[in-house]
């Protein structure tokens, strides 16, 4: 079923994009992640140009974290005032990713900036992840408990001056670490079409030391209100939003995500976790690829 | 001296065909199938028809043949052409041109090959083939470079059939009616194009004539793109709510489940 995409100017198959959305939304449902850095990746390749594929990925990325959100809300699984913080920091995040974003097209870089920070982030993440998962997968065949993960937050963040109480984090911290932090992911979300919380939640855990019960809800939170705010960043300024585009990648992923999370309650976390780890190193492994071999095309118009 | 000779002798290779047309030459009557093309929800590409008829003085055929030649060509527009290289081992943009004039789309068609009908000389003067597109770059580079960057673009487009060369497009029936189909593909941009047809025999240009065709996109299409260019705000924030909307809808229709 072949159908026209009105911003991204070409014919796509309605179909292909909508099982699209639901793989990713399966995998994003089931690991709580918002799934963007499949989809941008993924869209490039069936042949979307990188600008529509990053904003329309972006405005999935909202459709797929609200039920995530008030799932948390509802537990109180998120630490309002860090993610206001964080959400301000992304805020900032995204307008300075605009700027860059325009910088960079003018310069003709864009898209191999893009591909080499998918290449650093998703493989120092994915290597970090996979350690991770593979020692509490080993621990778990062992029959012994997890090791324990010592909660403290890093010495760099302990000497940014200002010192606020976030009280469900369990955390006295300079609000600048996390504005920092929200700043970061703001610029990812604008320039990769990621929500970014596969570098939040690490990020969260290991730099800033939060508890993990507030950990994903939370990024979860900032997630959502980033990608709210770089769809309207990106509408203002590229105009590379493709409703049409987004509206089917949201019709197979709000409902994928649905499954995923189905799907993980039956499985094991650290079997999950590992998976995830794959499945990043693998989206790394072939952005890496794509780099060094000669692409299909050497001469691209602007 | 030299400079403004030459510019006389261009023009008046110019002019040459038109200015020497009398009573006693033959005209053109053009048309295509469709002035509209209409970029809906299922567009895929669509083959337009170009065709006509050949009006002789007297309504008496030449003796000699004589061929059709007839373009389609797209928006002007300025690009920037970028080329990769590899640097350090990964490939990126390395150097690029400007062109101020670029078609969106080019198609030429006609009932023999271009260099069997006219001389290199002629070709260029009517831009007839896909190596005649004068694209003007804004900045003076060596002839070398230009020449690799736009058989790039010739090769990049060629392969998105937004560039398209048939040397037997044209079919002339009896003499006196002419035919072609020309592919227009999905990724086509919108914009004016310019239909022309040009009959030639024995190296001359004898007739020219010219139809506008519009491509636009149409209906739910145009009023989204129109949206995205001139409201980006309300079409930002529709997106926003659709997708609010959409997940929202999906995690109370399985939570009830």
């Amino acid at each position: 079923m072949d159908l026209y995409l009105p911003v991204a100017n070409l014919s796509v198959n309605a179909l292909v994009i909508v099982l699209l959305g639901g793989g990713v939304g399966f995998l994003s449902g089931m690991f709580g992640v918002g799934g963007g850095f499949l989809t941008t990746p993924l869209l490039i390749f069936y042949g979307i140009p990188p600008t529509v594929a990053a904003a329309s990925a972006a405005t999935q990325v909202t459709g797929a974290s609200v039920s995530g959100v008030m799932a948390h809300l509802e537990r109180d699984g998120v630490d309002l005032r860090m993610g206001a913080v964080l959400v301000a920091g992304g805020l900032l995040g995204s307008l300075i990713g605009a700027g860059l974003f325009e910088l960079l097209t003018a310069w003709g870089q864009i898209d191999t900036v893009i591909s080499v920070l998918y290449v650093a982030l998703l493989g120092t993440v994915g290597t970090f992840m996979g350690r991770e998962a593979w020692g509490s997968y080993r621990a778990a065949q062992a029959g012994l408990p997890a090791p324990a993960r010592k909660r403290r937050h890093h010495p760099m963040v302990a000497n940014l001056p200002l010192r606020w109480r976030f009280y469900r984090s369990g955390l006295y911290i300079s609000p600048l670490a996390p504005l920092l932090l929200g700043m970061i992911g703001g610029v990812l979300t604008m320039l990769l079409g990621v929500g970014g919380g596969f570098i939040m939640v690490p990020a969260m855990l290991y730099l800033l030391g939060m508890g993990t019960q507030v950990v994903v809800g939370t990024s979860l939170f900032q997630i959502l209100f980033v990608t709210i705010a770089t769809t309207m960043v990106h509408a203002l300024t590229t105009g590379a939003v493709d409703i049409v585009l987004a509206g089917l990648l949201l019709l197979g992923s709000v409902v994928g995500a649905q499954f995923g999370a189905r799907f993980a309650q039956k499985a094991r976390p650290e079997y999950l976790r590992l998976a995830l780890a794959v499945i990043v190193l693998l989206v790394a492994l072939q952005m890496a690829v794509g780099l060094f071999i000669r692409p299909d095309e050497i001469y691209s118009v602007q | 001296m030299m400079c403004r000779a030459a510019l006389i002798l261009w023009l008046a290779a110019l002019m040459l065909p038109v200015g020497t047309a009398k009573a006693a030459d033959p005209r053109l009557v053009p048309d295509v199938s469709s002035r509209a093309i209409d970029i809906q929800y299922s567009f895929t590409g669509e083959e337009l028809l170009l065709f006509g008829a050949i009006l002789y003085p007297d309504q008496r055929l030449p003796d000699d043949r004589a061929d059709i030649v007839v373009v389609l060509k797209g928006p002007m527009r300025p690009i920037v052409l970028r080329e990769k290289r590899r640097v350090a081992g990964i490939w990126v943009n390395a150097s690029s041109i400007r062109l101020r004039t670029s078609p969106g789309f080019y198609a030429i068609g006609s009932s023999r090959p271009i260099d069997k009908l006219v001389d290199e000389r002629t070709a260029a003067i009517f831009e007839l083939g896909l190596a005649n597109l004068s694209m003007s770059p804004t900045e003076f580079s060596e002839a070398s470079k230009l020449q690799r960057f736009e058989a790039g673009l010739t090769d990049l487009y060629r392969r998105l059939g937004l560039f398209y060369e048939n040397p037997a497009a044209v079919e002339i029936t009896e003499g006196v009616l002419y035919r072609a189909r020309i592919p227009v593909p999905a990724r086509v941009p919108v914009g004016t194009y310019r239909a022309e047809t040009f009959l030639i025999s024995r190296g001359r240009v004898l007739a020219v004539a010219s139809r506008d065709v519009q491509i636009r996109k149409a209906g739910f299409e145009r009023f989204v793109a129109l949206a995205a260019q001139r409201h980006g705000f309300l079409y930002g924030l529709t997106a926003v709510i659709l997708s609010l909307l959409l997940g929202y809808a999906a995690s109370a229709i399985f939570r009830r489940r």
